[in-house]
């Protein structure tokens, strides 16, 4: 214990003070070139630490990633695209992707239509602030806390028994259920039990950035409406709804990535297990539990293909942002 | 949404169910917040309450009285089991992995926001797409990197993944963040004669500071809160190392979640992202919205 707490003191000091260092460093280096060839050298030492962890720890894995995809379990020979036709005749494979689409539909709706209406609810009152952090609190823990806590939301105990699960005591109330949640197959409602704590823990993100942007709204564009006797609904309908469409975007793109990568939700509350299983965790799998490597780089391809849209719709985005500025 | 109740009496400002002082505003907003509420309530009430009372009734039977709350789950926890040392090395594998991409990426922002060189719009091109990148897809080659550099299991891997997956936000952000910042400021002490170290350490860094202290909360949670990166690269390695969630995650794994000290083992590793948050909330809102919507 005690070495380690002394690497960390020096790790602590001593990181920040070669990165110092290094840019220093950079400078004097800069002084034995002449003038003219200063400015055209400098950019690339200020960028140099960047670009290398971006092509090492980044651009040089996926290439790596989509070549493994092409060789077999040990590595040592080319396959093909044989594990991209396991991929498709699995049947473990096809259901993992299928959840995937329910997520990506589902949670992506979800949190945007709950973090649009908590959004807009908040607007109107005065604890605002407080509203804001209680939805928002879930984003900051892990989801691997998150899913303990719903774990004990979710509890189930036997017909006749007491329920401790909060959900299973709620609908008691009704003389509903008992239900197991995380072991209903039927209609995936384990499935959505999953994406439901997810939409707990992101709705307050989705709530966050629409709520800015509706702070930037002209006051005086609703306010006009009003006195022409709109109501608040129609002001919604025809002011403020046509101008978050970009926000909402925006959100809605960031939620199919999170849908897509999901894993520690599903990795810790069911394993994958009852048909709840995800790419993401069906390439941990294939990893760690089974050695197939190949497999594995071939799911962790699919799923880059998957993003890869986004991808490029980010860059437009953002080129389109460039010329306005 | 639909407008509920009877019909609105009288059309005009602020009618309707959305008005601001109609009572169904106020019913839904709190309901949302009860409900958002209550699952963590519900464990945190739990956490305290013995093994014996939290396994026979629910949460909320422990808010009428006689009051049984005890630290004993706490005890059990930070004394039998490894959440201690798990809490440690969280610490350890969380800090420098804020800290190095700050530094790293504030000055790639900087030549990117200050300085003029051939192909500086096409790299930024690439670090917007990076943005997006999986982590899964490059688990398995780095992995194999960090065994053949003879590094896995140590956090010394995780601090360098850790960098190059947070670097492409971060460069992201502060870059859109310095190139706003104004151009005079940086042309005149060109003019007085500062280099490009003087202009960034005096200049650029103190005035990013807001957008420094988003970024540096963002890491911190993102790496606090990170499982996957820690599983794959620490976890079948060295199991010394391991930070709070893959131990807790393990735990729910092997027990189904039917420990009773799981609860206060998942609080402690929500003290700290629970502290930063509500300190630097301010900050955190600012960072994702300017991470998202910025433009």
């Amino acid at each position: 214990m005690a070495d380690k707490l002394i690497t960390a003191a020096i790790v602590v000091v001593g990181v920040p003070a070669v990165l110092v260092g290094y840019i220093w460093a950079t400078e004097q280096v800069l002084r034995v070139l002449p003038e003219g060839r200063k400015p055209r050298v400098r950019p690339w030492l200020w960028l140099g630490p960047a670009l290398a962890f971006l092509a090492v720890f980044l651009i040089y894995p996926m290439i790596g990633t989509v070549v493994r995809s092409l060789q077999d379990s040990s590595g040592q020979n080319f396959v093909g695209l044989d594990n991209y036709a396991w991929f498709v005749g699995s049947s473990d494979a096809l259901s993992a992707l299928k959840n995937n689409v329910l997520w990506l539909v589902f949670l992506t709706l979800g949190v945007v239509a709950l973090g649009l209406l908590v959004a807009v609810l908040v607007d109107r009152v005065r604890y605002e602030t407080i509203a804001k952090s209680v939805i928002f609190v879930p984003l900051a823990i892990s989801m691997v806390a998150a899913s303990v806590i719903w774990l004990y939301m979710y509890q189930y105990k036997p017909e006749g028994a007491i329920q401790t699960g909060t959900l299973n005591a709620a609908i008691g109330v009704f003389g509903a259920g008992p239900v197991p949640w995380l072991q209903v197959q039927e209609f995936s409602v384990n499935t959505f039990m999953l994406i439901l704590v997810m939409t707990w823990m992101w709705t307050g993100f989705a709530m966050v950035i629409i709520s800015a942007a509706l702070k930037g709204i002209n006051p005086e564009l609703m306010e006009a409406a009003r006195v022409d006797g709109a109501t608040e609904w129609q002001v919604f309908r025809g002011i403020v709804f046509p101008l978050l469409v970009p926000t909402l975007v925006v959100v809605s793109t960031t939620m199919i990535i999170t849908a897509l990568k999901a894993f520690d939700i599903v990795f810790t509350m069911t394993s994958g297990q009852l048909n709840t299983n995800v790419i993401a965790n069906l390439m941990y799998s294939e990893m760690f539990k089974f050695g197939q490597y190949g497999r594995a780089s071939a799911i962790a391809v699919v799923l880059l293909l998957a993003i890869v849209p986004i991808m490029f719709f980010n860059i437009g985005r953002f080129r389109q942002q460039e010329a306005v500025r | 949404m639909t407008a509920v109740g009877a019909p609105v009496e009288q059309a005009g400002p602020r009618a309707g169910w959305l008005g601001r002082h109609h009572i169904g505003l106020h019913t839904a907003l709190i309901a949302l917040m009860i409900i958002w509420a209550v699952p963590t309530i519900g464990l945190l009430v739990n956490s305290f309450r013995p093994a014996t009372e939290a396994f026979g009734t629910g949460w909320w039977q422990a808010l009428f009285p006689p009051y049984h709350f005890s630290l004993e789950n706490y005890e059990h926890v930070l004394g039998q089991s490894n959440i201690g040392t798990n809490f440690l090395n969280s610490l350890f594998i969380t800090i420098p992995s804020t800290v190095i991409p700050l530094f790293v990426a504030a000055f790639a922002a900087y030549a990117f926001s200050w300085m003029e060189f051939p192909g500086r719009n096409i790299l930024f091109v690439v670090v917007v797409g990076l943005l997006v990148v999986p982590l899964q897809a490059t688990l398995i080659p780095v992995l194999s990197l960090f065994a053949s550099w003879g590094i896995a299991g140590t956090f010394l891997a995780l601090w360098l993944a850790h960098t190059a997956y947070g670097l492409p936000f971060a460069v992201y952000l502060l870059r859109n963040f310095m190139g706003s910042l104004p151009r005079e400021v940086f042309e005149s002490a060109a003019i007085d004669g500062a280099s490009a170290v003087t202009s960034f350490f005096r200049l650029a860094l103190p005035m990013s500071v807001p957008a420094i202290a988003a970024l540096a909360i963002f890491q911190f949670l993102f790496v606090w809160n990170d499982l996957l990166v820690a599983l794959i690269y620490i976890s079948a390695v060295n199991p010394d190392n391991l930070p709070l969630t893959v131990s807790i995650a393990g735990l729910v794994t092997s027990t189904g979640g039917g420990t009773e000290f799981l609860g206060a083992a998942a609080f402690i590793s929500m003290a700290l992202p629970l502290i930063v948050f509500f300190g630097l909330q301010r900050f955190f809102v600012r960072g994702i919205v300017g991470g998202s919507v910025k433009g």
